[in-house]
């Protein structure tokens, strides 16, 4: 059986290697400044640190459940960093980097986690959509949402890109399909970033496409691109022009970031069951952050006290986060009648009036006792 | 004025005032444009108002409640159209975990003000998968209302208030019944129209309540009609969820029977959940256990079979009967 287009490796946009060294591309030409380089760099140390201390508040019994980024730190600022104020991302479950480039309080998102809320920011207020947890949802709200802003006259040089997250397991699902469909026919403007980090849970890559993911745009009508996605300044470059390309009304664009989940799925996952420490070791020498670092080195734009305050603050929002965890507080029992409905609702409101009786009854009760 | 109206048309000229009212309100769905719709509800309104407000989807009923989602969450007030009910089921991962949950995810952040219009029920002869009710799988899910008309008047008024409504509300239309007509005033205020959420007395009786929603309440009259040795109370439910239990138990307070009535199946289904109900809250009331009416626990069966399958003014009546029997 032929296998050829599994085998064909496709070329990354690549702007940084794996040692640290500038590369440029024809297509995605990025002006950046050391300044920016070094504020990348912080980015991406701090929300690894974030999700170092996510990891440890599970393991402390802190949080129910955390899914680790580890590893996608550059996808996730690269692409979170090329989003425009009046953009509009709609996150998965694992988007904590996009999420802190958007200015979504780390404490909101351990919220979900621990189980105080379900979500619980607005969404309008960051550009930053709730986590969607059903694997490809998101992809057509993001649609949705594009083609609200078609409708708003929103287009153009400074008008506003929607950009849809997902995984690799993700392009499995029928609604990505159905995303990518009504996005071309619709000509919307959105783009869809897969991280495609090898592994949905124990199922690697082969089991989801046989075709690389980026192709797939191809047979929808639009563009697709792979970029190195261990490489915030490629992440970044070609984010912003698919954004760009997109937000002038030159419809969707589909982005396969080539990354590698470091971590376990979530905190419940075992990954030795199902996978190899060579394969770890292969991408550990692409770590994303080190690249830079070794960039900022060679280039001579960052000296021993730029790193050692960047690894100070990221102890210090370590701790913060902890605290803030710790501090988070449980939700009253008859919040669970809250806002299930935009409108008033009489059968959950006399619900809710016979739970607060019942749960009375137990301090009524009590009070007897004592008596 | 009052104009003569069939439930289909009623609904057009429902979503036409909407439309008009509100620049945000789109109908979107499969053939919604050009055509207007294969029960041609949707008709002329591609043509006054154009392709972004009126929507001809792809086939794919998932992408239709997804993008619907997604134009709320910009603020658009969409109204989609399922072609027939047993082409929902695409669909059902956006509605019942993504839809019907955003806004207590969002703690209230989020309004979803999304409608969903399926034409349900059965008796037109159709093959496989155009016949079905199922509204109670809607009805299970909290953050949905479900509504569903029985005449032109409240298809007219009840559509504009699911469009208007802030929460995502689901729509079934009868389509056995789309053709009968009753005079509507369209001119009146919609504020002035019943609420959406409230059941109403469609015929009033003393001796047993009769329940009925959809395309059974015209057979729950014609069968209050037929019998002559009850007073039956007809009560249109208009409301699946919530239910207007106030209206029903102070009915069965009067008459002390009920019969429940619908054409989908008996098994879990709304009858089951208002028997439980008016068990509990009317009990030194009842005369009679409630008796429900509704079809067999069978897959909706080929439409040779379908007056066998659909409960009709026979079966409706054979419950008004039983319900004496105590």
């Amino acid at each position: 059986m032929s296998n050829n287009t599994a085998q064909e490796e496709p070329e990354l946009v690549q702007l940084l290697t794996p040692e640290g060294e500038r590369r440029t591309h024809p297509d995605y030409p990025l002006d950046i400044t050391p300044d920016e380089v070094r504020a990348l760099y912080r980015d991406l140390v701090l929300v690894r640190r974030f999700d170092t201390e996510a990891v440890a508040l599970q393991r402390q019994g802190e949080l129910g459940l955390w899914a680790s980024l580890l590893g996608q730190e550059a996808a996730q600022i690269g692409s979170g960093r090329a989003l425009r104020p009046q953009d509009m991302a709609f996150p998965s479950y694992r988007e904590h980097g996009v999420a802190w480039c958007r200015g979504i309080p780390p404490k909101d998102l351990l919220s979900m986690f621990r189980g105080t809320t379900n979500g619980g920011w607005d969404p309008h207020d960051h550009g930053f959509h709730l986590y969607t947890i059903v694997i490809g949802s998101q992809a057509l709200h993001a649609t949705g949402y594009a083609m609200g802003v078609q409708r708003d006259g929103a287009l153009g040089e400074d008008g506003t890109a929607v950009i849809a997250y997902f995984g690799d397991g993700a392009t499995s699902q029928g609604d990505t399909n159905e995303a990518f469909n009504y996005a071309a026919v619709n000509n919307a403007p959105v783009v869809f970033f897969c991280q495609n980090n090898q592994w949905a849970i124990s199922e690697p890559m082969e089991r989801q496409s046989r075709a690389p993911i980026y192709r797939r745009a191809a047979g929808f009508g639009f563009p697709g691109v792979r970029v190195d996605g261990n490489d915030v300044l490629a992440c970044l470059a070609v984010t912003r022009a698919a954004l760009q390309h997109a937000r002038e009304g030159q419809g969707p664009l589909l982005i396969e970031a080539f990354t590698y989940r470091m971590g376990a799925h979530t905190t419940n996952d075992d990954p030795t069951r199902y996978r190899v420490s060579a394969e770890l070791e292969e991408w550990r020498a692409k770590d994303p952050i080190a690249r830079v670092r070794a960039y900022l080195e060679n280039e001579g734009h960052a000296d021993d006290a730029f790193f050692a305050a960047v690894e100070e603050e990221a102890e210090r929002l370590g701790e913060r986060v902890r605290h803030e965890c710790r501090a988070l507080p449980d939700p009253d029992p008859l919040d669970i009648f809250h806002e299930v409905y935009a409108e008033p609702d009489v059968h959950t409101d006399r619900q809710r009036a016979e739970f607060a009786d019942y749960l009375a009854s137990f301090e009524d009760a009590a009070a007897e006792g004592v008596r | 004025m009052p104009t003569n109206l069939t439930i289909g048309k009623a609904i057009n000229a429902g979503l036409r005032r909407a439309m008009e009212n509100d620049p945000k309100v789109l109908v979107m769905g499969e053939d919604v444009g050009r055509l207007g719709g294969v029960f041609r509800v949707t008709d002329q309104l591609h043509k006054d108002f154009g392709a972004d407000r009126v929507i001809d989807t792809p086939l794919a009923e998932s992408g239709i409640v997804g993008t619907a989602i997604g134009l709320a969450l910009r603020g658009y007030r969409p109204v989609c159209e399922i072609q027939f009910d047993g082409f929902f089921f695409p669909a059902a991962n956006q509605t019942f975990t993504q839809l019907a949950k955003m806004r207590r995810r969002s703690a209230g952040a989020l309004a979803m003000p999304v409608v969903l219009r399926i034409p349900y029920g059965g008796g037109i002869g159709a093959v496989e998968h155009h016949s079905e009710s199922p509204e109670a799988y809607f009805a299970h899910t909290a953050g949905l209302r479900v509504v569903t008309v029985a005449n032109a008047v409240d298809a007219y008024w009840m559509i504009q208030q699911a469009i208007t409504s802030d929460d995502p509300v689901v729509f079934f239309e009868p389509k056995r019944r789309y053709y009968d007509k009753a005079e509507v005033d369209t001119d009146a205020a919609l504020a002035d129209a019943a609420p959406m959420g409230a059941a109403r007395v469609a015929r009033p009786g003393t001796d047993v309540t009769l329940v009925a929603y959809g395309p059974m309440v015209k057979t729950a009259l014609q069968a209050a009609e037929a019998d002559t040795d009850h007073s039956i109370e007809v009560v249109d439910l208009r409301s699946l969820s919530p239910v207007d239990y106030d209206t029903i138990t102070a009915s069965v307070r009067r008459t002390g029977r009920l019969v429940v009535t619908h054409e989908a199946p008996v098994s879990h289904g709304i009858g089951a959940e208002i028997a439980a109900r008016v068990t509990e809250s009317c009990f030194y009331s009842l005369e009679a256990p409630v008796i429900r009416v509704g079809a067999f626990d069978t897959p909706y069966p080929q439409s040779r079979l379908e007056e066998h399958y659909l409960p009709d003014l026979d079966r409706v009546l054979d419950g008004v009967d039983r319900a004496f029997a105590y």
